[in-house]
């Protein structure tokens, strides 16, 4: 995701400059003179420049350890988070990297999350405040060794002039620093004072890794794991001050839907209820508590204008997708190039393998619905709610309220998942929630709370997928060349961005596939058809379909190759000089052994996404009912230099779980329109009985640390459909792979 | 209408209609947010709270139906639990959200069960859905907590 937000900031900046009827008054204050969208998902921001956009009005005043480190007169240390916490583990990390160079005692280091400042803490990947596409720990790690090394020099400095001895004798260890010559130490507590006067070093000198104590041991934990068994971890739903509102909203049946009318006489008629309004996305329902919300949206008639609403089922659509693919798409069909190379109508002979395959809608289901707290007085907004791209927030919230980005405040929270869904351009339920909080006005705190299936039914889903691939082999059963389409539905079109060349949402994984690289011709492209379901990233974002058509494809050419799956990939793997896929692929069979549990079967697959390569290798069998059951699941993981291994194994345990529920069950459906799933008795999700035992192994590496929220994700569905496969089972050519009853 | 309870061993009297679904009870009127709201529908378990110990679902609970009964939330667990101690211990929780109605899912588990087999928990917790998929380390935590309570002087 990272690379595709990356311009954001840049082309908000851009738009500086251009007029939009309206929003520059006469005599307006600077801070007036902002605002306003017009384009769809447009951030058209008018008279400011980029230092506007990024910190004005900012609360945030860093210490004399910078924006990272905050240090109390006890000596504790409190690291804070640029990015949110929803069950990723990044607070673990991050505050470890910076514990490790700064030489902090562990159990004394606690994380506290950054308010909303992207001057201060942008996503150095993005450029703007946020956090997404597996990139805490990557685009923190220079710069939080930097800042951890940068304080400890400061210590070291504050001791030296204190004790009046050399800096190079002395020494810190577990939040204590000493001189061993002289027989003095003292912890950070005692050195504070002193410590904060120093001139903090431009280029602390880093440690080399191999001297690392913290960095990559088992005492490298969650800081959150008391709060969050014993119900005080703070969440979104969890916000109750003096007078706070809680809001619902009756949302149109189908995307592009109106309110046309409503009447609210019933619904004004609920205990509680203190206001019904209608705002751009529906009839707002306002109420003192969350079930008298509930029960006065409940009581509301609203009649839908949905003369521009999508109407099509998701079988139309799939059709269509399916024409395209096929070549019948008509004459508008728009093919746009990901991956080509050598000369594909110089292979004409050779057996021809051709396979089809498709996915559906899915959406995010985390545990904790779409919330928000927003508090409105005038100009001026204050936000509280688990913000995944702050920036974004405050971009689209400015433009609610009339004023600057900057000047809008986020505290974040804890969110309860997100899986993408907190990340879009539209902050959908944010602009919802703000929109009410205005029309409340007076500062008033106002919750917005989506119900289980407000939230499923809100779309931002998982785009439907379709891909066509026709393979010819050459002698040796090896693709002698690759054809390939994809047609799905466009995440980046309309994005503030604008709509890139090419959305390597779409593609990424088929492109940069090894098995590609290693095929002598190769022809792909994708084509974007439009539909009016908002689709958005989920989870490993297109890695969830190309992982599996890849993973798959290839066991079924080792099948009619006559060859073994692992061997076929080693081949391909060494021809592509794929030697990160080599040594994880490597590493996961001899961590699986050579004995397979009774009863079950091996399948195995190879997926690189957010710079990290993962095998994983499923034992699978048939279970009660006909449905696959994954009992032992083998990884391995290159994901650089890893910071935390108990953390990176929870991410590999979740992320299997989270692609096998939706490679088992997912599935969003619509008929004419209108989602037909609402809550878990209808979108049905892996259960304990049905979670699998996950075995983490991380390949040795020097290198930077990459991602592993995400890519332990995608390899589960194709390393099942390949056991399936080694049983003699069909080949699985659309998802989920157990059918709704 | 008045509606007095007993949770967490104190009685409490709060004001909501007889239909209100006990977890907004809970959260909304006595300020007790670590019961948390994922379906409402008895579906997910985020909500479950101990009815005279026995685990229920209390978003589709009527309050009425909790008048005169022991109602015990996470809050009302203590913090020390064996439950909670090998939840920290295991680091279970990822984004934790479902964390309050696994643990309490597992704590009347293991009040009838102190040495509860892979089968026991499959039965005990498959009401609980955690998105993050922490389900292998509950599972351990589980036989973690029954290990702890064993341990303990007052364990019969």
């Amino acid at each position: 995701m990272t690379r595709h937000i990356r311009n954001l900031a840049a082309s908000a900046v851009q738009a500086v400059g251009r007029t939009v009827d309206g929003a520059v008054k006469a005599g307006a204050t600077r801070r007036e003179m902002l605002v306003t969208s017009v384009a769809a998902g447009g951030a058209l921001l008018v008279g400011c420049s980029m230092e506007d956009v990024m910190s004005a009005g900012s609360p945030v005043k860093p210490g004399a350890f910078g924006p990272f480190i905050r240090i109390d007169p006890d000596g504790a240390v409190t690291v804070i988070s640029k990015h949110i916490e929803f069950g990723q583990g990044n607070h673990a990390g991050l505050a470890a990297i910076v514990a490790e160079e700064l030489d902090a005692d562990w159990a004394r280091v606690r994380v506290e999350q950054a308010p909303a400042n992207a001057k201060l803490y942008a996503n150095l990947g993005m450029g703007v405040q946020g956090t997404g596409g597996s990139t805490a720990i990557a685009n923190s790690w220079d710069q939080l060794r930097k800042a951890g090394a940068g304080a400890r020099a400061m210590f070291v400095q504050a001791a030296a002039n204190k004790w009046q001895v050399g800096a190079e004798g002395i020494t810190v260890k577990d939040g204590l620093v000493s001189h061993a010559a002289s027989g003095k130490s003292a912890g950070f507590g005692e050195l504070l004072a002193d410590a904060a006067k120093v001139t903090p070093p431009e280029s602390p000198k880093l440690k080399d890794p191999k001297d690392f104590t913290l960095i990559g041991t088992p005492r490298v934990r969650r800081k959150d794991s008391v709060a969050k068994s014993n119900g005080t971890a703070r969440f979104t739903q969890d916000v109750q001050e003096e007078g706070l509102l809680v809001a619902m909203v009756a949302h149109a049946p189908r995307f592009g839907g109106k309110v046309k009318s409503f009447d609210d006489a019933a619904a004004r008629k609920v205990p509680g209820v203190v206001n019904v309004f209608k705002i751009p996305t529906g009839v707002a329902v306002v109420a003192k508590s969350t079930w008298a919300a509930r029960q006065g949206r409940d009581a509301l008639t609203v009649e839908w204008n949905e003369d521009k609403a999508e109407k099509r089922g998701s079988d139309v659509m799939l059709a269509q997708y399916k024409d395209i693919a096929a070549g019948k798409g008509g004459e508008d069909v728009k093919w746009t190039p990901f991956e080509t190379h050598g000369d594909m109508a110089s292979v004409t002979d050779g057996a021809l393998f051709e396979a089809t395959y498709d996915f559906p809608y899915l959406a995010h289901a985390a545990m904790e619905p779409m919330n928000c707290v927003a508090r409105v007085n005038g100009n001026n907004a204050r936000l509280t709610f688990g913000s995944q791209i702050p920036t974004v927030d405050q971009l689209n919230t400015a433009k609610i309220v009339g004023n600057l980005p900057g000047a809008v405040q986020i505290e974040t929270l804890f969110a309860g998942g997100s899986f993408g869904r907190r990340a879009n351009f539209q902050s959908d339920y944010v602009v919802e929630c703000v929109h009410i909080a205005k029309k409340v006005g007076k500062g008033t705190p106002v919750k917005l709370v989506w119900t289980r299936e407000d939230d499923m039914r809100a779309g931002l889903f998982r785009p439907m997928v379709h891909h066509d691939v026709k393979i010819r082999l050459d002698k040796d059963g090896f693709p002698a060349s690759w054809r390939h389409r994809i047609v799905t539905q466009s995440i980046m079109k309309g994005s503030p961005m604008g709509t890139p060349k090419l959305d390597e949402t779409a593609v990424e994984g088929a492109l940069g596939s090894p098995y590609l690289k290693a095929t002598p011709a190769v022809d792909g492209q994708v084509a974007l058809p439009d539909a009016g379901v908002p689709v958005l990233w989920w989870r490993s974002v297109g890695a969830t379909h190309t992982a599996f058509v890849m993973e798959h494809t290839i066991d079924q050419l080792a099948l009619k190759a006559g060859k073994d799956p692992v061997d076929y990939r080693r081949a391909l793997y060494q021809k592509a000089d794929a030697k990160r896929h080599l040594a994880a692929l490597d590493l996961a069979l001899e961590k699986a052994g050579p004995t397979v549990a009774e009863g079950y079967t091996r399948g195995v697959a190879v997926h690189e996404s957010f710079g990290s390569v993962v095998a994983e290798i499923a034992e699978v069998k048939i279970g009660p009912g006909g449905e696959p059951k994954v009992g032992r699941v083998v990884v391995a993981v290159d994901c650089g230099i890893a910071v935390s291994p108990d953390q990176i194994a929870a991410q590999m345990e979740g992320g299997v779980c989270y692609g096998l529920s939706a490679a088992l069950y997912g599935q969003i459906t619509l008929k004419d329109g209108a989602v037909q799933e609402s809550n878990f008795d209808t979108y049905r999700v892996l259960r304990n009985s049905e979670a699998p035992t996950v075995e983490t192994w991380i390949v040795p590496s020097n290198n930077a640390p990459s991602g592993v929220g995400e890519p332990g994700t995608p390899v589960i569905a194709p390393a099942v459909a390949n056991a399936l496969l080694a049983m003699g089972r069909p080949a699985t050519t659309s998802l989920p792979m157990v059918k709704p009853a | 209408m008045a509606v007095s309870l007993d949770v967490n061993g104190k009685t409490v009297t709060v004001e909501a209609g007889e239909d209100t679904p006990l977890m907004w009870v809970l959260r909304d009127e006595i300020g007790l947010t670590g019961t948390k709201f994922g379906c409402g529908i008895a579906q997910c378990g985020a909500c479950t709270v101990h009815l005279n110990g026995q685990p229920v679902r209390s978003c589709s609970l009527p309050v009425s139906a909790a008048v005169g009964a022991k109602v015990t939330t996470i809050e009302g667990l203590g913090g020390n639990h064996p439950a909670q101690q090998a939840w920290a211990k295991l680091d279970v929780p990822q984004c934790g959200y479902c964390q309050s109605g696994q643990i309490m899912s597992a704590a009347a588990l293991l009040a009838e069960n102190s040495a509860p087999t892979d089968e026991d928990i499959d039965a005990a917790m498959s009401g609980n859905i955690c998105r993050c998929g922490t389900y292998q380390r509950i599972r351990a935590a589980i036989k973690e907590a029954a290990g702890i309570a064993k341990a303990l002087p007052t364990a019969g």
